[in-house]
């Protein structure tokens, strides 16, 4: 496909990593982090950590809205889901993310529950227009990019008058995450990977006070393998000239200034949260979004009247630790034998962007990969 | 989930709908997150949204920065490996 395939040409990718190769100081380590979890996708589906030498690490980010979603907000939602007259519409990921008792939003649907599996947030309004006796509530989650549909249907909903959808927002800031992540100085990170399609609405400007304040690094990159290798080959040049500025190589789709209109729908519709608790990361200040009192008719968590309470993850799970860059999924015992994407125990084995699941589905490949090699 | 792709826009209809192609499958997207989209343009389509535009001229930047790196012949040796790219 047009503007797909142009960047996933083979040859050029082993050239570039030739590049990587020459530039990299083997006498140095380069930890580089992607903080979004389609990077985390792309570099195992594309075994690009094999052809990077073994001074450049990977360090997956938080950058997966399943994963970082903690137990409490999934168990809202079931609870939301059981509630008599609900439907409860969700995207496909989150209906297998464990909440409390190890039950999610899949099991509660064969206990008897209305939840449907919506690919849109606007097949979400249109099962409300067509269920007018039951209550439709959208279960939002996503970074900057669901955020904007999901206001445009909040939008919509106000303009057709329906008084049966809301919407539970569990829409949460880039930004503030890799802000969380710098500050815990936890992780050995010396560059950031950008996420893509994030950028696209927010633009590059938000990541400049990271390059300023953490003295960090940050190439904003397409998902294609060659944006990939082309990311890490200028963070690796930027470490070694010793600067840190935010250079952008998705320049087909991202600007400084980003996505305006989408940015402005949001703003109309949502405001910050004061704190909002996260997976791996706890409770972070200004990290998430919440729905302005002017549409507060279409605020689940207020007609609902949801409380949220902190759940512990399972005693086992590395999730946690995953999302804050500081494990990886082998350091965890549960991984392949109990927790797998059939049966899984963390958020990180549901989504294909979460860490568990691309080590579990192409880890395997890259085992056998390694021993070709020797 | 944050999977999007660019797609180009086949047909455009009313209420800041389209249907764009993606690969010669035909789907039903929102533009209303983004202005003045034209027949033909190529938008970055996810959740059932065009979230921005893709501008072909940058692309072309970006490819012909690929091509300048396929010319300078490099002589160091790569392992060979079987990655799927
Ligand atoms: S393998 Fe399963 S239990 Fe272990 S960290 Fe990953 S998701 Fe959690």
């Amino acid at each position: 496909m047009k503007y797909i395939d142009e960047f996933r040409d083979g040859d050029l990718a082993r050239k570039l990593a030739a590049d990587i190769r020459r530039e990299a100081r083997p006498e140095r380590e380069y930890g580089l982090m992607e903080f979004c979890g389609g990077h985390t996708h792309a570099i195992f589906r594309y075994g690009i950590q094999g052809l990077l030498p073994d001074c450049v690490h990977m360090i997956h980010g938080p950058g997966c809205p399943v994963c970082v979603l903690p137990i409490g907000r999934v168990d809202n939602a079931i609870e939301l889901a059981r509630m008599p007259g609900v439907t409860l519409c969700c995207y496909g990921d989150m209906l297998r993310v464990p909440g409390s008792g190890r039950v999610s939003l899949l099991k509660a649907k064969a206990d008897g529950a209305d939840i449907r599996m919506v690919y849109s947030s606007a097949d979400a309004l249109k099962i409300a227009q067509e269920n007018p006796e039951r209550q439709v509530v959208f279960f939002a989650i996503g970074f900057e990019t669901t955020t904007p549909p999901t206001a445009v249907v909040i939008l919509q909903a106000e303009t057709l008058g329906l008084n049966n959808f809301t919407v539970f927002s569990n829409h949460v800031l880039t930004p503030a995450a890799i802000g969380a992540i710098m500050q815990s100085g936890e992780a050995r990170v010396d560059g950031v990977v950008g996420p893509a399609h994030v950028s696209t609405v927010i633009g590059s400007r938000p990541y400049e006070p990271f390059s300023a304040e953490y003295h960090m690094p940050v190439v904003i990159a397409g998902f294609e393998p060659l944006d990939m290798m082309q990311a890490i080959l200028m963070l690796i040049r930027q470490i070694n000239e010793g600067r840190a500025e935010v250079e952008n190589e998705f320049t087909r789709a991202v600007t400084r200034d980003g996505n305006l209109k989408a940015q402005r729908m949001v703003d109309e519709v949502f405001e910050l949260r004061d704190t909002f608790e996260w997976r791996g990361l706890g409770w972070v200040p200004d990290s998430a979004l919440q729905i302005r009192e002017k549409y507060a008719a279409f605020d689940a968590e207020k007609r609902f009247e949801l409380t949220h309470a902190s759940v512990a993850d399972h005693q086992s799970c590395e999730c946690s630790a995953i999302i804050r860059g500081v494990k990886n999924p082998l350091d965890c015992k549960l991984f392949g034998s109990v927790c797998t994407p059939d049966n899984p125990i963390g958020s990180c084995m549901v989504s294909s962007e979460g860490a568990c699941a691309a080590y579990y589905t192409y880890g395997r490949y890259r085992e056998a990969q390694k021993q070709d090699q020797t | 989930m944050c999977l999007a792709i660019p797609a180009r826009v086949a047909e455009l209809l009313e209420n800041d709908l389209a249907v764009v192609d993606l690969g010669g499958v035909r789907k039903e997207i929102s533009l209303a997150l983004v202005d003045d989209v034209a027949l033909g343009d190529y938008v970055i389509v996810h959740v059932g949204y065009a979230i921005n535009r893709l501008d072909p001229e940058e692309a072309e930047k970006t490819l012909a920065l690929f091509a300048e790196i396929a010319e300078t012949l490099d002589s160091s040796p790569l392992t060979p490996h079987s990655s799927p790219i």
